[in-house]
């Protein structure tokens, strides 16, 4: 599904990634944990085509094709999701209209038709309970005036909607209290699938207690120094990361 | 009408030129030459066959405007205007000039047209294409006049009031703008060519939305347009005037007036969607818009409601105000003005309180990209005698790119201390972040500017008729094309 080979990418003249490589096959969640600055957010916004995010060398390709060659709004028709650690207010454009247009927008970069407005409504409600938002919630512009935990239970329930092949969390569970992240945490397990995988970026064992992922890679300095099963991450939350730092320097 | 024009060696000679055909429909095309003196003004009366008091008022109108000066106070920028080369009649052409249909009219204006949803027919009036329903600057859209007049409403152009019902005309026409009350209301009531004129008596709501489109066809010919509307007591119109342009090389004045006037319990709501040719990237060849405005709440507890999105033009001059005289009378004023390319606008309102417990709303929307200039200029004036006047104010403007430039100019006058008014004021970017989010989504960046313009402007939209949001909504869009990236 995704195929990231020794990849480098700068951000504002400094070298961040410095030769990541990573698989994730079809269907499997990685999770990818690593200290404060190791390049995490890096790797996402790589992957989903920020401008200011300069790759300088390696090679990223998804289903087959070079991500990297491919616009924002191309990776996003090709089925890449990015759930922001921060998402962005718009304000004045209601959720269900900027979903609509976001929808449409991808049905018809792949030869899809639009859906009207009562399709459209119905697949809404219907995706809306898999993180229990609320129709008001649905109405109220994009991220404005929401709550952290609204915040995130809205780019889950973008997700449900968009179903991408490839989505990618970016420290989903930052500012989420107990019962938000186990609603957030239900919601991206029911969309867990065979044909779907998850990069799951976080800094913290806790939301991984909740999506189990298949493989855990820790990313120090920009490289991926370790990989593992979930006990890796339970170790690491043990041990903090100073012990696979000095490894990485070792 | 019994009246004559006085005789004048020109108009004879004039009047003589091929102009056989009768007024109003049909007419051949006849455009005086470029210039501007008495005769010039005797000529435009004649050809219109206005009554003596008209022309008189006319000519007042022009000796007061030869002694008066040009305003340069507004923070806009353009190369000096030469009125003696401007042609101050044009009749509509004849169909033989005519573009025969869509076929033979310029693909590019026609993409716009596409883009802007506007329906076919529409587009063929709106190209100048020969077609039944033409009206340029002497006649005005006057559909479904029967069933309006029925309730008693009069909708017609304004050479046809002033034909028809030259008692209402006259008792109000510059009441409530003045011809000295600046440069372009001088010299619009010299030289207006037509305009509309809507009369609403008393109690009746108008059964149906008021429309009409004006158009600029005729090459270097300035526009003059006069209207009129006024609700008696009770009464209630809404008014719709959009405008739309095809490319021109030449730069063209318009210098437009427009008077409201709203008696006991009654209510104005004019909505407005401007659009005209706003010059190539570099601001060659675009309208210039020099349009004043006002609104008088006569009567007690009357409302008269402004709403504009300004698109177009390369140079806006604009204040649509209100002078609340009645007791309890409301103004309000919701305004979008986008500035793209080379564009330069400066617009606002005035708000003049004179009558108790009176209040106003003021909602600006701003937005510039590309090397944009905007300027909010609104004034806010509560007299001695405005016991309790409210008013509110927002300023928001939406800057795109870095070339740009948003100014605000509030002026306030408070002779009451019993008055209270409120102002507030952003200014924001369209994010780099905003609009990455949208990309991510699967918006193309042209979609997400849209979709973010659209949000930043949706208080004043909702404002405007069905209708007219959706085609606002489109021209938002397609003003901004190519204003990122």
């Amino acid at each position: 599904m995704l195929k990231i080979e020794n990849l480098h990418a700068k951000v504002d003249g400094k070298d961040i990634l410095r030769g990541l490589t990573l698989e994730v096959p079809a269907g499997e969640v990685h999770a990818i944990m690593g200290p404060n600055g190791s390049g995490k957010s890096t790797l996402s916004y790589v992957l989903a085509g920020r401008d200011g995010y300069e790759v300088t060398e390696g090679s990223v390709t998804f289903q087959g094709e070079d991500l990297l060659a491919m616009d924002p709004e191309e990776r996003a028709a090709s089925g890449v999701f990015l759930a922001f650690q921060y998402p962005v207010a718009i304000p004045g454009v209601s959720n269900l209209q900027f979903l609509r247009t976001a929808l449409n927008s991808i049905r018809k970069q792949k030869g899809e038709d639009e859906l009207n407005a009562a399709q459209f409504m119905k697949l809404a409600r219907e995706k809306a309970k898999l993180v229990e938002l609320s129709p008001e919630l649905m109405k109220r512009a994009v991220n404005h005036g929401f709550s952290g935990g609204e915040k995130k239970r809205n780019e889950i329930f973008q997700m449900a909607m968009l179903e991408p092949s490839l989505a990618i969390l970016d420290e989903t569970d930052s500012g989420l209290d107990i019962d938000a992240l186990r609603i957030v945490s239900q919601g991206v397990n029911a969309l867990r699938g065979t044909d779907r995988s998850m990069l799951v970026i976080t800094h913290y064992q806790r939301l991984l207690d909740h999506i189990v992922p298949d493989v855990v890679h820790v990313l120090v300095n920009g490289r991926i120094v370790r990989s593992g099963d979930k006990g890796l991450a339970l170790e690491l939350e043990k041990e903090g990361y100073e012990k696979v730092r000095a490894e990485a320097r070792a | 009408m019994t009246e004559t024009a006085p005789q004048d060696a020109a108009i004879t000679e004039a009047l003589s030129r091929k102009y056989d055909a009768g007024f109003i429909t049909e007419i051949e095309q006849d455009q005086a030459p470029p210039g501007l003196d008495e005769n010039t003004v005797r000529f435009i009366s004649a050809k219109k066959k206005e009554p003596e008091w008209l022309l008189e008022w006319r000519l007042e109108a022009f000796r007061r405007w030869q002694k008066m000066k040009e305003p340069r106070w507004a923070k806009v920028d353009y190369p000096a205007i030469d009125y003696q080369a401007i042609s101050y009649w044009a009749a509509p052409k004849s169909d033989a000039d005519r573009p025969k249909s869509l076929d033979e009219v310029d693909p590019k204006l026609l993409e716009t047209y596409e883009k802007l949803g506007i329906p076919l027919h529409e587009r063929e009036a709106l190209a100048g294409v020969a077609v039944d329903a033409v009206f340029d600057s002497v006649s005005v859209h006057t559909s479904f006049r029967e069933r309006l007049a029925e309730v008693g409403v009069i909708f017609c152009s304004f050479s046809e009031a002033v034909q028809e019902h030259p008692e209402l005309v006259r008792k109000y026409l510059g009441k409530v703008v003045p011809t000295t009350d600046n440069f372009f209301v001088a010299l619009n009531s010299a030289v207006f060519s037509d305009g509309s004129f809507v009369y609403i008596p008393p109690g009746v709501r108008c059964p149906m939305e008021l429309s009409t489109y004006f158009r600029i066809n005729a090459a270097n010919t300035g526009q003059f347009e006069r209207t009129l509307v006024i609700a008696d007591r009770g009464a209630y119109v809404s008014y719709l005037e959009g405008c739309t342009a095809p490319q021109r090389d030449e730069n063209q004045l318009h210098a437009a007036v427009v008077e409201l006037i709203a008696h006991e319990d009654a209510e104005i709501k004019y909505s407005t969607v401007q659009n005209w040719y706003p010059g190539d990237e570099t601001g060659k060849g675009g309208i210039y818009n020099f349009v004043t405005k006002r609104g008088l709440c006569d009567g007690d507890r009357s409302k008269i409601s402004w709403t504009q999105v300004e698109t177009g033009s390369a140079v806006t001059w604009k204040y649509p105000s209100c002078i609340l005289k009645g007791d309890d009378s409301v103004g309000e004023f919701y305004s979008v003005a986008l500035s793209n390319h080379a564009q330069q606008a400066d617009t606002g309102t005035k708000m003049i309180h004179l009558g108790k417990r009176t209040r106003s709303t003021i909602i600006s929307k701003g937005i510039s990209a590309g090397r944009g200039q905007q300027t909010y200029r609104g004034g806010v004036r509560i007299g001695r005698g405005a016991e309790g006047a409210r008013n509110y104010t927002q300023c928001d403007s939406l800057l795109i790119g870095s070339e740009c430039g948003a100014h605000t100019v509030p002026y306030v006058e408070v002779r009451n201390p019993t008055a209270q008014l409120e102002h507030e004021a952003t200014t924001s970017k369209i994010g780099e972040d905003q609009l990455f989010y949208c990309r991510q989504r699967g918006l193309s960046e042209e979609d997400a500017v849209s979709l973010i313009v659209n949000g930043f402007a949706k208080q004043v939209l909702d404002e405007l008729p069905m209708e007219f949001a959706v085609e606002a909504q489109k021209l938002l869009g397609v003003s901004l094309e190519g204003a990122v990236g």
